[in-house]
């Protein structure tokens, strides 16, 4: 079944979902953009329908919503540690295909790898329901989501329509295991909605950017010494910002802040492998000290030792990186040289 | 409330001695099942959290040497006999005994690399010291770790001791561990295994020399130390290529670890 709201019954609806939960989804900061007078899209609250920016890629990603820019583990007070209480509100996220990938991508790390399963991330990944935001045309400048196959999900709670007048859904009703999650929203919605033909969502088959990721087997340490890597150490100020602005990147340092001489708490923070310091060890031994090192590491890593250890790409080419990057470094341009430095290589 | 693994457990120094003027070994109660090269994360709340190999374990007794280098070890420094430090772990694969068991073992340590492989020595010297020798280096005479125990050592097994530097009063051998190496007992008709833990320059330097002296790289292990800053394979900051030295490692055979690449 699919749903017809007004602006306003929309405006309810998000109304009643912050009753129990809360609400995120791309909008605007005035004013907050990287030069004067210039809007800042990017991840916030949403509380109307004019919160809700679609015609902008945002700056940062969602993966706040489950990962925080930083967080309490614990606090401490002498050899007491206390875990902070979990919530147990919904968190309702608009979001597009790429970062619902992007999720699924973050799932591997903090759900799978090892034996342990990171608590703090598996109750807010608990607690997610993604509504989805189809994307127009070929999507955004810098988007490559179509060559890594991630323009398409099935793992959408709801999709959210703008059309005239208001806004339509549908809730997903093939989502095997979300039962609970789809029963919800259909209770919800059927309080404000009316009730129109079933829909479903529509992908891109196309982005503007394409890609072609080097096979892994092909892509080896032997292009470590590749003199590729220093025009980015030419290139990279190493600031960070493809680390942050990117849905998948997981790394974080911890951190502890002091109250007094007993208590105090433990906090994580997001890392950055562009960022100098990040192997550094006690007593100031680190490793790859060059900014093309780590832009060869981060590579590395999204296209090739990631795909090896959980059997997809870590990248969702959502392209965010590139439309950050204050030295207009290109990650999509930087797989393509790759692949044209292989084909080389062999002759081709 | 679900197990959190990021939180630490509070544990009672038993004892501390210095063993040079920065580096000093810790006994702490422990009663947990502990293998010898795994690390902790050791943590003083407010200070930070840092991994820490443990140097030894047995009856109930964890050993770490800890050199006081940053934040976290100087406050580690600040505790008393009966103060407590704050563990998480642990983590790792650490040493396969048993592959060892069978086999001639030959230790080159750098520093404090012969921290994380004291507790294996002396349990190999104990089980089965036949082929057991060591070779450690250490920037000066001040640097040498474990002095009586390197002493104690030597009346069982041989033992090398170099200094990068020596003094007046120093008696022993100079120079780095790798112009040693072709005085070791390495090619004796027996299956051998040469265990290297060190700072990485002297890592590569030594397991090529080792590869020059015929070694097979399956029969050297290594063990790495990265900033393993969660130890649970989620922070990333350990992460080489597709492995995580907090979960695969620190110990590889060296026929891994050489792919292992920075």
């Amino acid at each position: 079944m699919g749903y017809w709201m007004s602006n306003s019954a929309f405006d309810e609806w998000l109304e009643h979902l912050w009753q129990e939960g809360e609400v995120f989804g791309p909008t605007r900061f005035e004013n907050k953009g990287a030069f004067s007078d210039t809007t800042l899209y990017s991840y916030g609250l949403i509380h109307s329908r004019n919160d809700l920016v679609l015609d902008h890629k945002t700056y940062l990603s969602p993966k706040a919503a489950a990962f925080p820019i930083r967080e309490t583990l614990f606090y401490f007070d002498g050899d007491s540690a206390t875990t902070p209480e979990m919530s147990e509100r919904p968190i309702y996220v608009f979001l597009r295909a790429c970062d619902i990938n992007g999720f699924d991508r973050l799932d591997n790390i903090f759900l799978h790898n090892g034996p342990h399963v990171d608590p703090y991330y598996a109750n807010r990944r608990n607690r997610l329901r993604f509504l989805l935001i189809e994307c127009t045309d070929h999507g955004f400048k810098n988007c490559f989501c179509v060559s890594m196959g991630t323009n398409i999900t099935n793992k959408w709670h709801a999709v959210v329509r703008l059309a005239d007048n208001g806004i339509v859904m549908q809730v997903n009703n093939d989502l095997a295991g979300e039962e609970d999650i789809i029963n919800e929203l259909t209770n919800g919605l059927t309080l404000f909605a009316q009730e129109i033909d079933e829909f479903m969502p529509v992908f891109v088959t196309k982005n503007l950017t394409q890609v072609s990721i080097p096979s892994t087997e092909k892509l080896n340490n032997s292009i470590f010494d590749h003199p590729v890597w220093n025009e980015y150490t030419q290139r990279c100020i190493g600031c960070g910002r493809c680390n942050t602005s990117c849905i998948t990147c997981s790394c974080f340092t911890m951190q502890d802040i002091r109250y007094d001489e007993r208590r105090g708490e433990r906090r994580r923070r997001w890392a950055s492998c562009h960022i100098k310091g990040y192997t550094d060890m006690a007593g100031g031994d680190g490793y790859r000290s060059k900014t093309g090192e780590r832009m060869r590491f981060k590579t590395m890593h999204k296209i090739n030792d990631y795909y090896k250890r959980f059997g997809t790409h870590m990248c969702v080419g959502c392209g965010r990186c590139d439309d950050v990057c204050p030295e207009y470094i290109s990650f999509s341009k930087c797989i393509n040289r790759l692949t044209d430095i292989i084909a080389e290589k062999e002759g081709k | 409330m679900i197990k959190n693994p990021y939180s630490f457990q509070a544990v009672r120094v038993l004892n501390f001695y210095d063993e040079t003027a920065i580096d000093r070994t810790y006994e702490l109660e422990w009663n947990d099942p502990v293998v010898l090269g795994q690390f902790f994360e050791v943590s003083i709340p407010g200070a930070g959290e840092a991994p820490i190999s443990i140097s030894d374990y047995r009856d109930g007794v964890l050993y770490m040497t800890i050199r006081k280098v940053g934040r976290v070890t100087d406050a580690i420094f600040q505790k008393e006999i009966g103060g407590r430090l704050y563990l998480r772990g642990p983590y790792g694969n650490g040493f396969a005994m048993d592959r060892l068991k069978g086999s001639a073992v030959t230790v080159i340590a750098g520093g404090t690399g012969l921290a994380p492989v004291r507790g294996l020595i002396e349990r190999l010297s104990l089980e089965c010291s036949d082929g057991l020798e060591l070779l450690a280096g250490f920037k000066s005479p001040d640097d040498v770790l474990f002095k009586s125990t390197l002493d104690r050592w030597q009346e069982r097994f041989p033992v090398h001791v170099t200094v990068d530097h020596g003094s007046d009063q120093w008696k022993g051998k100079t120079g780095l561990v790798t112009q040693y190496i072709p005085d070791l007992r390495l090619d004796n008709g027996v299956s051998r295994k040469v265990i290297v833990v060190g700072p990485p320059i002297m890592m590569k330097f030594v397991t090529l020399e080792l590869m020059k002296q015929g070694l097979d790289e399956s029969d050297i292990i290594v063990s790495f130390e990265r900033n393993m800053s969660c130890g649970i394979g989620k922070c990333g900051h350990c992460k080489i290529d597709e492995t995580y030295v907090c979960l695969e490692g620190p110990v590889f055979a060296y026929s891994k670890a050489k792919h292992l690449i920075d």
